[in-house]
């Protein structure tokens, strides 16, 4: 097992910190958010806000549209809960900030509910000009990281407080907008998105011992979406999958669902992730709850083409 | 601190005098746009002829200046007044002030920064302007920048919670390049705001915040002045002018009457408001 890609962020954010643009923000949560080394080193740079997360959106917009590269971090729950602030001040003035969401999904655990972000990429989606990046692992994290420091415009970044599988090699490379193929496969497309994609891995791995393909797909950028991805899945394969740490309405399965009905794809689809709120488990066993784990893609899979035979 | 020069009656008697032309300006615009929100902004005219006309550094020719100091007009719904002042110091062709709240205007109902070049911040969703001002006087403090922040509350507004997040904030941070003005008109949409959700004691409240506190009257040309160089001279904490004022001010039967917060005058009501502000009645 990898870290979490909120350590891997942590590690990459202090990197980029030498870019005198760069400031980092956070409310009361310097070591949730593992924002703690780089306001060791760039004290000047770092301000804690305390728990006013609206506030904080408020002034990493003022910073950004005054030449500032500002990260604001928090739970993910807390800033993409701050939606009215977050689309006025933010989305719609297209300040370039990035707001960086740790926590997100049942993947907290022993928490609960109250500090799962499962809406989150639902609400965001909708605003023009904000991009989401989730990514899947540390390696992806600390590319995404280096990539959006020159990125021009709003940017969510949704990370894990639970560790995840490295499903990445070293010298990866990250290309904001693309959704990279980690498997190939012709029975049936599976689309991850951030912690889901080391499960749509796991159960790929599960469904082959059936002689069930399994084309596995990340979508570490949620917004712009590489709709070439899933049209080509179609093409290729008999169903598709999408699993995702989030509700199943308005996340990665609606974007995919969009994009098939909307263009010339054609591929009968089953949607993956939460249907009702969170709960307190350790995050292993709500993935199993909540049908997003490994094991429990694969069983609904294997149901849902033996639906479609 | 450096002694300032009193303003000479000369200067004073100029911007009351743009101050009135602004609001007939303002009345104009609103009353061709057939909406708006007319109350708010002729409360703040005197405040903005002050603010734009002997106060911000601003190049017009050249709206993205580094070194212009910036203003945020947090009470975005009351941007016609800004329009207005901007129009006359050069930021756009007057003649753009007829398109107000129109299809493909750079003039929006609420300001759009993206789309009318001077603009410093998109408002209207209220309580949010005081953290973006509070942004950009950090980046400024970071940057050692001389350029100072202004920005603008409506005292309905400060009823939000976020104003209040801004409110503790900006003086544990030292931003003494922060002036905030609440323009206390005592109307909000419905009510009076004491009726509503009285703010009181406004003053109290934001000195035990640690702010640099100053309360005027807000139609005092003088005292205006005064404050606004105060606050320029504070060092160590952001300045709050307390600007007592009359929503409505200056058509003798919009003032204090909720009724006017957001409608625009019909043809007739237009013509006896104009009139009034020009002073032929």
């Amino acid at each position: 097992m990898g870290a979490a890609t909120r350590d891997a962020f942590g590690e990459a954010i202090v990197r980029v910190g030498d870019d005198e643009r760069v400031v980092v923000l956070t409310g009361d949560l310097r070591d949730s958010t593992r924002t703690e080394k780089f306001a060791e080193k760039f004290p000047e740079r770092f301000i804690d806000v305390g728990i006013a997360e609206r506030n904080m959106l408020g002034i990493a917009s003022g910073l950004a549209l005054s030449g500032k590269i500002p990260w604001a971090a928090s739970f993910a729950c807390f800033v993409a809960g701050r939606f009215e602030t977050l689309r006025v001040s933010i989305a719609y003035q297209e300040a370039n900030v990035r707001i960086v969401g740790t926590h997100s999904g049942i993947g907290v655990g022993e928490d609960g509910y109250s500090q799962m972000a499962l809406e989150d990429i639902a609400g965001l989606r909708a605003l023009p000009n904000v991009s989401i990046v989730n990514p899947c692992d540390s390696v992806e994290t600390e590319r995404a990281v280096e990539y959006l420091v020159d990125h021009v415009g709003p940017v969510f970044l949704r990370l894990t407080r639970q560790k995840v599988d490295d499903v990445n090699p070293e010298g990866y490379r990250f290309e904001f907008g693309k959704a990279p193929q980690m498997r190939e496969g012709t029975d049936v497309g599976i689309f991850g998105t951030g912690a889901t994609v080391q499960e749509a891995m796991k159960a790929a791995d599960s469904l082959a011992e059936d002689g069930v393909s399994a084309r596995v797909i990340n979508v570490h950028t949620l917004k712009p979406f590489d709709e070439e991805a899933v049209l080509r899945a179609a093409a290729d394969c008999r169903a598709l999958v999408t699993v995702e740490d989030h509700s199943a309405i308005g996340g990665l399965g609606s974007t995919v669902a969009e994009v098939l009905a909307v263009g010339d794809g054609r591929a009968p689809l089953l949607i993956l992730g939460t249907r009702t709120f969170g709960e307190s488990g350790s995050a292993e066993e709500l993935y199993e709850k909540h049908g997003i784990s490994g094991p429990r893609v694969a069983e609904s899979t294997r149901q849902f083409l033996e639906k479609l035979s | 601190m450096d002694a300032k020069t009193p303003p000479t009656a000369d200067v004073l008697s100029r911007l009351t005098e743009i101050a009135r032309e602004l609001r007939i300006m303002d009345i104009e615009m609103i009353s061709e746009a057939g909406s708006g929100h007319p109350g708010g902004t002729l409360s703040a005219a005197d405040m903005v002829a002050a603010l734009f006309f002997h106060k911000l550094r601003l190049r017009p020719e050249e709206p993205d200046w580094p070194e212009r100091d910036r203003f945020v007009l947090s009470k975005g719904h009351c941007i016609p007044i800004v329009y207005a002042a901007m129009a006359k110091l050069g930021f756009f062709d007057p003649g753009l002030l007829k398109t107000l709240r129109k299809l493909g205007s750079p003039l929006q109902g609420h300001p759009d920064r993206t789309r009318l070049p001077g603009i410093e911040a998109s408002t209207g969703s209220l309580g949010q302007g005081l953290s973006v001002a509070i942004g950009m006087a950090l980046a400024g403090k970071l940057d050692r920048a001389s350029w100072r922040v202004y920005c603008m509350l409506g005292d309905g507004e400060v009823q939000a919670g976020q104003a209040w997040e801004a409110a503790m904030f900006a003086p544990r941070h030292g931003l003494d390049n922060l002036c905030a003005i609440l323009d206390h008109n005592q109307v909000q949409q419905t009510r009076k705001v004491a009726e509503i959700l009285d703010i009181g004691p406004i003053v109290d409240k934001w000195r035990a915040f640690n702010w640099n506190v100053l309360d005027i009257d807000g139609h005092d040309m003088r005292q205006i002045v005064d404050a606004l160089d105060e606050a320029e001279s504070a060092s160590g904490t952001p300045t709050l002018i307390v600007s007592r004022t009359v929503k409505g001010k200056g058509v003798s039967w919009m003032e204090l009457e909720p009724e006017w917060h957001g409608k625009a005058p019909d043809p007739e009501q237009t013509r006896r408001a104009l009139e009034e502000l020009r002073g032929e009645r």
